[in-house]
Protein backbone atom coordinates (compact mmCIF):
# COMPACT_ATOMS: atom_id res chain seq x y z
CA UNK A 1 0.00 0.00 0.00
CA UNK A 2 2.81 2.44 0.85
CA UNK A 3 5.22 1.47 -1.89
CA UNK A 4 4.40 2.21 -5.50
CA UNK A 5 4.90 -0.41 -8.19
CA UNK A 6 6.25 0.30 -11.68
CA UNK A 7 4.02 -0.27 -14.69
CA UNK A 8 4.11 0.61 -18.35
CA UNK A 9 1.26 2.60 -19.89
CA UNK A 10 -0.04 0.67 -22.88
CA UNK A 11 -3.22 2.50 -23.89
CA UNK A 12 -5.38 5.49 -22.96
CA UNK A 13 -8.78 4.06 -22.05
CA UNK A 14 -10.79 7.13 -21.05
CA UNK A 15 -9.38 10.53 -21.92
CA UNK A 16 -12.04 12.49 -20.09
CA UNK A 17 -11.53 10.65 -16.82
CA UNK A 18 -7.78 10.49 -17.43
CA UNK A 19 -7.65 6.72 -17.23
CA UNK A 20 -5.16 4.44 -18.96
CA UNK A 21 -4.30 0.76 -19.11
CA UNK A 22 -1.02 -0.16 -17.50
CA UNK A 23 0.97 -3.36 -17.72
CA UNK A 24 2.21 -4.25 -14.25
CA UNK A 25 4.46 -7.30 -14.37
CA UNK A 26 2.28 -8.82 -17.07
CA UNK A 27 -1.01 -7.94 -15.37
CA UNK A 28 -3.24 -5.37 -17.05
CA UNK A 29 -4.79 -2.83 -14.75
CA UNK A 30 -6.65 0.39 -15.47
CA UNK A 31 -5.04 3.29 -13.62
CA UNK A 32 -5.59 7.01 -13.25
CA UNK A 33 -2.97 9.15 -14.95
CA UNK A 34 -4.34 12.43 -13.60
CA UNK A 35 -1.19 13.09 -11.54
CA UNK A 36 1.26 12.60 -14.39
CA UNK A 37 -0.80 14.03 -17.27
CA UNK A 38 0.80 16.88 -19.17
CA UNK A 39 -0.66 17.91 -22.50
CA UNK A 40 -1.67 15.02 -24.74
CA UNK A 41 -2.46 11.85 -22.79
CA UNK A 42 -1.39 9.74 -25.76
CA UNK A 43 2.18 10.86 -25.09
CA UNK A 44 2.11 8.67 -22.00
CA UNK A 45 1.75 5.46 -23.98
CA UNK A 46 4.95 3.46 -23.66
CA UNK A 47 6.12 5.40 -20.61
CA UNK A 48 6.95 3.78 -17.27
CA UNK A 49 5.21 5.10 -14.17
CA UNK A 50 5.20 4.38 -10.45
CA UNK A 51 1.67 3.36 -9.49
CA UNK A 52 0.24 3.81 -6.02
CA UNK A 53 -3.09 2.10 -5.34
CA UNK A 54 -4.25 2.62 -8.91
CA UNK A 55 -2.80 6.09 -9.49
CA UNK A 56 0.31 6.80 -11.52
CA UNK A 57 2.28 9.21 -9.34
CA UNK A 58 5.52 9.70 -11.20
CA UNK A 59 7.10 9.02 -14.58
CA UNK A 60 10.31 7.04 -14.28
CA UNK A 61 12.77 5.64 -16.78
CA UNK A 62 12.90 2.01 -17.80
CA UNK A 63 16.02 1.23 -15.83
CA UNK A 64 14.61 2.74 -12.63
CA UNK A 65 11.43 0.72 -13.24
CA UNK A 66 13.39 -2.53 -13.54
CA UNK A 67 15.44 -1.82 -10.42
CA UNK A 68 12.43 -0.79 -8.36
CA UNK A 69 10.59 -3.91 -9.42
CA UNK A 70 13.52 -6.05 -8.39
CA UNK A 71 13.68 -4.34 -5.00
CA UNK A 72 9.94 -4.86 -4.52
CA UNK A 73 10.24 -8.52 -5.50
CA UNK A 74 12.99 -8.95 -2.93
CA UNK A 75 10.67 -7.60 -0.26
CA UNK A 76 7.70 -9.66 -1.42
CA UNK A 77 5.85 -6.41 -2.04
CA UNK A 78 5.49 -6.96 -5.80
CA UNK A 79 3.61 -10.22 -5.24
CA UNK A 80 1.48 -8.56 -2.57
CA UNK A 81 0.50 -5.77 -4.95
CA UNK A 82 -0.39 -8.22 -7.73
CA UNK A 83 -2.53 -10.15 -5.25
CA UNK A 84 -4.21 -6.92 -4.20
CA UNK A 85 -4.99 -6.19 -7.84
CA UNK A 86 -6.60 -9.62 -8.17
CA UNK A 87 -8.62 -8.85 -5.03
CA UNK A 88 -9.84 -5.68 -6.73
CA UNK A 89 -11.21 -7.74 -9.60
CA UNK A 90 -12.93 -10.28 -7.36
CA UNK A 91 -14.37 -7.49 -5.20
CA UNK A 92 -16.15 -6.08 -8.24
CA UNK A 93 -17.49 -9.49 -9.14
CA UNK A 94 -18.59 -10.08 -5.56
CA UNK A 95 -16.65 -13.33 -5.38
CA UNK A 96 -14.56 -12.73 -2.23
CA UNK B 1 27.24 -16.07 1.26
CA UNK B 2 23.94 -14.30 1.59
CA UNK B 3 25.57 -10.93 1.20
CA UNK B 4 26.73 -11.52 -2.36
CA UNK B 5 23.57 -13.34 -3.37
CA UNK B 6 21.25 -10.67 -2.10
CA UNK B 7 22.85 -7.52 -3.37
CA UNK B 8 22.49 -6.64 -7.02
CA UNK B 9 25.82 -4.90 -6.76
CA UNK B 10 27.78 -6.53 -3.93
CA UNK B 11 30.91 -4.58 -4.74
CA UNK B 12 29.17 -1.26 -4.27
CA UNK B 13 27.56 -2.54 -1.06
CA UNK B 14 30.93 -3.58 0.32
CA UNK B 15 32.49 -0.24 -0.54
CA UNK B 16 29.61 1.59 1.16
CA UNK B 17 29.87 -0.56 4.27
CA UNK B 18 33.59 0.14 4.47
CA UNK B 19 32.94 3.85 4.25
CA UNK B 20 30.16 3.61 6.85
CA UNK B 21 32.54 1.86 9.26
CA UNK B 22 35.10 4.55 8.72
CA UNK B 23 32.69 7.42 9.40
CA UNK B 24 31.26 5.66 12.46
CA UNK B 25 34.82 5.45 13.81
CA UNK B 26 35.45 9.09 13.01
CA UNK B 27 32.32 10.03 14.93
CA UNK B 28 33.49 7.84 17.76
CA UNK B 29 30.21 5.94 17.94
CA UNK B 30 30.28 2.54 19.64
CA UNK B 31 27.85 -0.17 20.69
CA UNK B 32 27.66 1.49 24.11
CA UNK B 33 27.37 4.98 22.69
CA UNK B 34 25.69 4.52 19.31
CA UNK B 35 24.28 7.07 16.90
CA UNK B 36 20.52 6.69 16.68
CA UNK B 37 19.15 6.80 13.17
CA UNK B 38 15.42 6.56 12.63
CA UNK B 39 14.08 5.19 9.38
CA UNK B 40 10.67 6.75 9.16
CA UNK B 41 9.05 4.60 6.49
CA UNK B 42 7.75 1.10 7.17
CA UNK B 43 9.00 0.02 3.75
CA UNK B 44 12.50 0.91 4.88
CA UNK B 45 12.03 -0.99 8.15
CA UNK B 46 11.05 -4.03 6.10
CA UNK B 47 14.08 -3.63 3.80
CA UNK B 48 16.50 -3.19 6.73
CA UNK B 49 15.38 -6.51 8.24
CA UNK B 50 15.04 -8.29 4.93
CA UNK B 51 18.62 -7.53 3.96
CA UNK B 52 19.98 -7.69 7.49
CA UNK B 53 21.31 -4.16 7.22
CA UNK B 54 21.12 -3.76 10.98
CA UNK B 55 23.59 -6.65 11.28
CA UNK B 56 25.83 -5.66 8.37
CA UNK B 57 26.32 -2.12 9.62
CA UNK B 58 28.60 -1.51 12.61
CA UNK B 59 27.32 -1.77 16.17
CA UNK B 60 27.85 1.97 16.53
CA UNK B 61 24.64 2.52 14.57
CA UNK B 62 21.31 1.86 16.19
CA UNK B 63 18.27 1.88 13.95
CA UNK B 64 15.12 3.20 15.57
CA UNK B 65 12.07 2.08 13.65
CA UNK B 66 9.76 4.97 12.97
CA UNK B 67 5.98 5.29 12.94
CA UNK B 68 5.75 5.01 9.15
CA UNK B 69 3.42 2.04 8.84
CA UNK B 70 -0.16 3.30 8.61
CA UNK B 71 -1.62 -0.04 9.64
CA UNK B 72 0.54 -0.10 12.79
CA UNK B 73 -0.49 3.31 14.05
CA UNK B 74 -4.20 2.87 13.42
CA UNK B 75 -5.94 3.14 16.80
CA UNK B 76 -8.22 0.38 17.95
CA UNK B 77 -11.17 2.71 18.19
CA UNK B 78 -10.93 3.39 14.46
CA UNK B 79 -10.95 -0.32 13.70
CA UNK B 80 -14.07 -0.62 15.85
CA UNK B 81 -15.65 2.18 13.86
CA UNK B 82 -14.79 0.44 10.59
CA UNK B 83 -16.60 -2.63 11.85
CA UNK B 84 -19.58 -0.58 12.98
CA UNK B 85 -19.81 0.82 9.44
CA UNK B 86 -19.22 -2.53 7.78
CA UNK B 87 -21.97 -4.23 9.76
CA UNK B 88 -24.64 -1.84 8.54
CA UNK B 89 -26.79 -3.92 6.17
CA UNK B 90 -26.82 -1.30 3.40
CA UNK B 91 -23.03 -0.87 3.41
CA UNK B 92 -20.42 -2.46 1.19
CA UNK B 93 -17.23 -1.73 3.12
CA UNK B 94 -14.12 -1.58 0.95
CA UNK B 95 -10.58 -1.62 2.25
CA UNK B 96 -6.95 -2.30 1.38
CA UNK B 97 -6.18 -5.89 2.33
CA UNK B 98 -3.47 -4.71 4.77
CA UNK B 99 -6.10 -3.51 7.22
CA UNK B 100 -8.04 -6.77 7.43
CA UNK B 101 -6.17 -8.31 10.35
CA UNK B 102 -5.66 -5.25 12.54
CA UNK B 103 -7.23 -6.11 15.88
CA UNK B 104 -10.08 -3.97 17.18
CA UNK B 105 -11.37 -4.22 20.72
CA UNK B 106 -13.69 -7.11 19.85
CA UNK B 107 -12.69 -8.26 16.40
CA UNK B 108 -10.83 -7.47 13.21
CA UNK B 109 -12.37 -6.72 9.82
CA UNK B 110 -11.40 -10.26 8.83
CA UNK B 111 -13.53 -11.67 11.65
CA UNK B 112 -16.40 -9.32 10.85
CA UNK B 113 -16.30 -10.50 7.24
CA UNK B 114 -16.37 -14.13 8.35
CA UNK B 115 -19.44 -13.28 10.42
CA UNK B 116 -21.22 -12.02 7.32
CA UNK B 117 -20.44 -8.31 6.96
CA UNK B 118 -20.05 -7.28 3.32
CA UNK B 119 -16.38 -6.31 3.43
CA UNK B 120 -14.38 -6.34 0.23
CA UNK B 121 -10.64 -6.06 -0.18
CA UNK B 122 -9.81 -3.76 -3.05
CA UNK B 123 -6.59 -2.62 -4.64
CA UNK B 124 -7.64 0.95 -5.20
CA UNK B 125 -10.35 3.44 -4.25
CA UNK B 126 -11.12 3.31 -7.98
CA UNK B 127 -12.48 -0.20 -7.37
CA UNK B 128 -14.74 1.21 -4.66
CA UNK B 129 -15.97 3.90 -7.05
CA UNK B 130 -16.77 1.24 -9.61
CA UNK B 131 -18.66 -0.78 -7.00
CA UNK B 132 -20.71 2.33 -6.18
CA UNK B 133 -21.57 2.74 -9.86
CA UNK B 134 -22.60 -0.90 -10.15
CA UNK B 135 -24.62 -0.99 -6.92
CA UNK B 136 -26.68 2.21 -6.74
CA UNK B 137 -28.93 0.56 -4.13
CA UNK B 138 -26.03 0.05 -1.70
CA UNK B 139 -23.80 2.44 0.25
CA UNK B 140 -20.17 1.93 -0.69
CA UNK B 141 -17.74 3.11 1.98
CA UNK B 142 -14.01 3.19 1.29
CA UNK B 143 -11.61 2.95 4.21
CA UNK B 144 -9.16 5.77 3.45
CA UNK B 145 -5.95 4.66 5.11
CA UNK B 146 -2.36 5.68 4.69
CA UNK B 147 0.12 8.50 4.44
CA UNK B 148 0.73 11.00 1.67
CA UNK B 149 1.22 8.17 -0.83
CA UNK B 150 -2.42 7.07 -0.71
CA UNK B 151 -4.13 10.33 0.27
CA UNK B 152 -4.15 11.72 -3.29
CA UNK B 153 -5.93 8.57 -4.50
CA UNK B 154 -8.94 9.07 -2.23
CA UNK B 155 -8.97 12.83 -2.84
CA UNK B 156 -9.08 12.29 -6.59
CA UNK B 157 -11.73 9.58 -6.16
CA UNK B 158 -13.95 11.94 -4.15
CA UNK B 159 -13.53 14.63 -6.82
CA UNK B 160 -14.48 12.07 -9.47
CA UNK B 161 -17.53 10.92 -7.47
CA UNK B 162 -18.61 14.55 -7.15
CA UNK B 163 -18.25 15.11 -10.89
CA UNK B 164 -20.35 12.03 -11.61
CA UNK B 165 -22.93 12.95 -8.98
CA UNK B 166 -22.57 9.60 -7.20
CA UNK B 167 -24.59 9.71 -3.98
CA UNK B 168 -23.72 6.28 -2.57
CA UNK B 169 -19.94 6.63 -2.25
CA UNK B 170 -18.12 7.90 0.82
CA UNK B 171 -14.66 7.72 2.38
CA UNK B 172 -13.97 6.91 6.02
CA UNK B 173 -10.94 9.14 6.20
CA UNK B 174 -8.02 8.02 8.35
CA UNK B 175 -5.28 9.61 6.31
CA UNK B 176 -2.32 10.79 8.30
CA UNK B 177 0.75 12.83 7.49
CA UNK B 178 4.41 12.08 8.10
CA UNK B 179 5.89 15.32 9.47
CA UNK B 180 3.77 15.79 12.67
CA UNK B 181 4.75 12.52 14.39
CA UNK B 182 8.39 13.25 13.60
CA UNK B 183 7.98 16.59 15.32
CA UNK B 184 6.24 14.88 18.26
CA UNK B 185 9.10 12.39 18.59
CA UNK B 186 11.69 15.17 18.40
CA UNK B 187 9.82 17.04 21.13
CA UNK B 188 9.80 13.94 23.35
CA UNK B 189 12.59 14.43 25.93
CA UNK B 190 13.01 10.65 26.25
CA UNK B 191 13.83 10.15 22.60
CA UNK B 192 17.41 10.24 21.41
CA UNK B 193 17.50 10.75 17.66
CA UNK B 194 20.61 11.82 15.81
CA UNK B 195 19.37 11.66 12.25
CA UNK B 196 16.70 10.38 9.89
CA UNK B 197 16.34 8.32 6.76
CA UNK B 198 13.34 9.91 5.06
CA UNK B 199 10.57 8.12 3.18
CA UNK B 200 11.01 7.81 -0.59
CA UNK B 201 7.55 7.47 -2.04
CA UNK B 202 5.90 9.84 0.43
CA UNK B 203 8.46 12.42 -0.60
CA UNK B 204 7.72 11.80 -4.25
CA UNK B 205 4.28 13.25 -3.48
CA UNK B 206 5.09 16.01 -0.98
CA UNK B 207 8.65 16.92 -2.02
CA UNK B 208 11.51 17.49 0.38
CA UNK B 209 10.74 20.89 1.89
CA UNK B 210 8.26 19.52 4.42
CA UNK B 211 11.29 18.20 6.29
CA UNK B 212 13.06 21.55 6.49
CA UNK B 213 11.99 21.95 10.13
CA UNK B 214 13.96 18.83 11.08
CA UNK B 215 17.20 20.42 9.94
CA UNK B 216 16.41 24.06 10.66
CA UNK B 217 14.50 23.90 13.96
CA UNK B 218 15.94 20.72 15.47
CA UNK B 219 19.40 20.66 13.91
CA UNK B 220 19.09 17.03 12.76
CA UNK B 221 20.09 15.60 9.38
CA UNK B 222 17.59 13.83 7.15
CA UNK B 223 18.25 12.02 3.88
CA UNK B 224 15.34 10.96 1.65
CA UNK B 225 16.10 7.42 0.49
CA UNK B 226 15.14 4.85 -2.14
CA UNK B 227 14.21 1.24 -1.39
CA UNK B 228 17.08 -0.79 -2.71
CA UNK B 229 19.53 -1.96 -0.06
CA UNK B 230 22.23 0.08 -1.81
CA UNK B 231 20.02 3.18 -1.57
CA UNK B 232 19.59 2.61 2.14
CA UNK B 233 23.30 2.11 2.79
CA UNK B 234 24.13 5.20 0.81
CA UNK B 235 21.55 7.23 2.71
CA UNK B 236 22.81 6.00 6.08
CA UNK B 237 26.30 7.04 5.00
CA UNK B 238 25.03 10.49 4.02
CA UNK B 239 23.36 10.89 7.44
CA UNK B 240 26.56 9.80 9.18
CA UNK B 241 28.67 12.23 7.16
CA UNK B 242 26.38 15.06 8.16
CA UNK B 243 26.69 14.07 11.81
CA UNK B 244 30.47 13.86 11.52
CA UNK B 245 30.68 17.25 9.82
CA UNK B 246 28.26 18.87 12.23
CA UNK B 247 25.83 19.65 9.41
CA UNK B 248 22.04 19.39 9.51
CA UNK B 249 20.50 19.40 6.06
CA UNK B 250 17.70 17.87 4.06
CA UNK B 251 19.42 15.76 1.42
CA UNK B 252 17.83 13.73 -1.35
CA UNK B 253 19.48 10.42 -2.18
CA UNK B 254 16.42 9.40 -4.27
CA UNK B 255 16.47 12.38 -6.63
CA UNK B 256 15.84 10.11 -9.60
CA UNK B 257 12.26 9.66 -8.34
CA UNK B 258 11.69 12.41 -5.76
CA UNK B 259 11.29 15.93 -7.16
CA UNK B 260 12.10 18.77 -4.78
CA UNK B 261 8.55 20.10 -4.87
CA UNK B 262 6.64 16.83 -5.09
CA UNK B 263 3.67 16.19 -7.34
CA UNK B 264 1.61 19.31 -8.02
CA UNK B 265 -1.61 17.61 -9.16
CA UNK B 266 -1.86 15.36 -6.13
CA UNK B 267 -1.01 18.16 -3.71
CA UNK B 268 -3.76 20.30 -5.25
CA UNK B 269 -6.32 17.48 -5.04
CA UNK B 270 -5.47 16.79 -1.40
CA UNK B 271 -5.73 20.50 -0.53
CA UNK B 272 -9.08 20.75 -2.31
CA UNK B 273 -10.71 17.75 -0.60
CA UNK B 274 -9.07 17.53 2.83
CA UNK B 275 -8.23 19.78 5.75
CA UNK B 276 -6.18 19.11 8.89
CA UNK B 277 -7.95 17.77 11.93
CA UNK B 278 -7.00 19.68 15.09
CA UNK B 279 -5.72 16.38 16.48
CA UNK B 280 -5.65 12.69 15.58
CA UNK B 281 -4.96 9.59 17.65
CA UNK B 282 -2.00 7.33 16.81
CA UNK B 283 -1.71 3.87 18.27
CA UNK B 284 1.23 3.88 20.64
CA UNK B 285 1.84 7.61 20.31
CA UNK B 286 -1.44 9.13 21.49
CA UNK B 287 -3.04 12.28 20.12
CA UNK B 288 -0.83 14.32 17.81
CA UNK B 289 -1.76 17.85 16.73
CA UNK B 290 -2.66 18.37 13.09
CA UNK B 291 -1.48 14.91 12.15
CA UNK B 292 -4.64 13.64 10.48
CA UNK B 293 -6.90 14.79 7.67
CA UNK B 294 -10.65 15.03 7.33
CA UNK B 295 -12.98 15.73 4.43
CA UNK B 296 -13.80 19.42 3.93
CA UNK B 297 -17.38 20.55 4.34
CA UNK B 298 -17.86 21.14 0.61
CA UNK B 299 -17.39 17.40 0.08
CA UNK B 300 -19.40 16.43 3.17
CA UNK B 301 -21.67 14.19 1.09
CA UNK B 302 -18.64 11.91 0.58
CA UNK B 303 -17.52 11.86 4.21
CA UNK B 304 -18.53 8.60 5.89
CA UNK B 305 -18.06 10.17 9.34
CA UNK B 306 -20.65 12.84 8.60
CA UNK B 307 -22.91 10.53 6.64
CA UNK B 308 -23.12 7.83 9.31
CA UNK B 309 -22.41 9.94 12.41
CA UNK B 310 -19.31 7.95 13.32
CA UNK B 311 -15.84 8.70 14.62
CA UNK B 312 -14.55 12.16 15.33
CA UNK B 313 -17.93 13.55 14.36
CA UNK B 314 -19.40 11.59 17.29
CA UNK B 315 -18.05 11.92 20.83
CA UNK B 316 -14.46 10.97 21.56
CA UNK B 317 -13.64 7.44 22.55
CA UNK B 318 -10.16 6.49 23.58
CA UNK B 319 -9.65 2.75 23.96
CA UNK B 320 -6.84 1.24 25.99
CA UNK B 321 -4.37 -1.15 24.37
CA UNK B 322 -4.65 -4.83 25.32
CA UNK B 323 -2.93 -6.04 28.50
CA UNK B 324 0.76 -6.81 28.33
CA UNK B 325 1.18 -5.25 24.91
CA UNK B 326 4.23 -3.02 24.52
CA UNK B 327 3.34 -1.50 21.16
CA UNK B 328 3.76 2.05 22.41
CA UNK B 329 7.26 1.44 23.76
CA UNK B 330 8.32 -0.38 20.60
CA UNK B 331 6.79 2.30 18.43
CA UNK B 332 8.85 5.01 20.06
CA UNK B 333 12.02 2.93 19.96
CA UNK B 334 12.18 2.55 23.76
CA UNK B 335 11.87 -1.23 23.52
CA UNK B 336 12.99 -3.80 20.96
CA UNK B 337 10.19 -6.02 19.64
CA UNK B 338 11.64 -9.21 21.12
CA UNK B 339 11.54 -7.69 24.59
CA UNK B 340 7.76 -7.38 24.48
CA UNK B 341 6.39 -10.16 26.70
CA UNK B 342 3.89 -11.07 23.98
CA UNK B 343 6.40 -11.29 21.13
CA UNK B 344 6.22 -14.65 19.38
CA UNK B 345 3.95 -16.13 22.03
CA UNK B 346 0.75 -14.16 22.53
CA UNK B 347 1.45 -12.14 19.40
CA UNK B 348 2.42 -13.60 16.02
CA UNK B 349 1.73 -12.53 12.42
CA UNK B 350 -1.01 -15.18 12.22
CA UNK B 351 -2.68 -14.04 15.46
CA UNK B 352 -1.54 -10.45 16.01
CA UNK B 353 -2.28 -8.85 19.35
CA UNK B 354 -0.74 -5.53 18.43
CA UNK B 355 -0.76 -3.76 15.11
CA UNK B 356 3.03 -3.79 14.73
CA UNK B 357 2.72 -7.51 14.08
CA UNK B 358 0.16 -7.18 11.30
CA UNK B 359 1.97 -5.84 8.29
CA UNK B 360 5.44 -6.72 7.03
CA UNK B 361 6.21 -3.03 7.47
CA UNK B 362 5.62 -3.24 11.21
CA UNK B 363 8.76 -3.58 13.31
CA UNK B 364 7.48 -6.62 15.22
CA UNK B 365 6.43 -8.54 12.11
CA UNK B 366 9.72 -7.71 10.41
CA UNK B 367 11.68 -8.92 13.45
CA UNK B 368 9.58 -12.04 13.63
CA UNK B 369 9.84 -12.82 9.94
CA UNK B 370 13.56 -12.26 9.45
CA UNK B 371 15.19 -12.42 12.82
CA UNK B 372 12.49 -14.27 14.75
CA UNK B 373 14.32 -17.29 16.06
CA UNK B 374 17.58 -15.42 16.50
CA UNK B 375 15.87 -12.52 18.21
CA UNK B 376 14.02 -14.77 20.63
CA UNK B 377 17.22 -16.66 21.47
CA UNK B 378 19.00 -13.39 22.07
CA UNK B 379 16.26 -12.26 24.38
CA UNK B 380 16.36 -15.44 26.42
S1 LIG C 1 4.93 -8.16 19.92
FE1 LIG C 1 2.77 -7.68 19.51
S2 LIG C 1 1.98 -6.86 21.42
FE2 LIG C 1 4.24 -6.79 21.57
S3 LIG C 1 4.80 -4.74 20.85
FE3 LIG C 1 4.86 -6.08 19.07
S4 LIG C 1 2.82 -5.93 18.14
FE4 LIG C 1 2.66 -5.07 20.24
Amino acid sequence: MCLGIPGQIVEVTDGERQMAMADVSGVKREVSVACVAQGDLEDLVGKWVLIHVGFAMSIIDEEEAAETLEALRGLGEAQETLEAMAHGVSALEGTQ
Amino acid sequence: MRFTEEFRDPKAAKALLKEINKVVDEIGATKEKPVHIMEICGGHTHAIFRYGLDKLTPAGIEFIHGPGCPVCVLPMSRVDECIELAEKPEVIFTTFGDAMRVPGTKKSLMQAKAEGADIRMVYSPLDALELARRHPEREVVFFGLGFETTTPSTALSIQQAAREGLTNFSVFCNHITVPPPIKALLDDPHMVLDGFVGPGHVSMVIGTHEYDFIAEDYGKPIVVAGFEPIDLLQSVLMVLEQIRDGRAEVENQYGRVVPEHGNAVSKAAVADVYEKRPTFEWRGLGEIDESGLRVRDVYKAFDAEAKFGIGYSAESRHVEEPEGCACGAVMTGRMKPMHCPQFGTGCTPEMPLGALMVSSEGACAAYYQYGGARAIEAAE
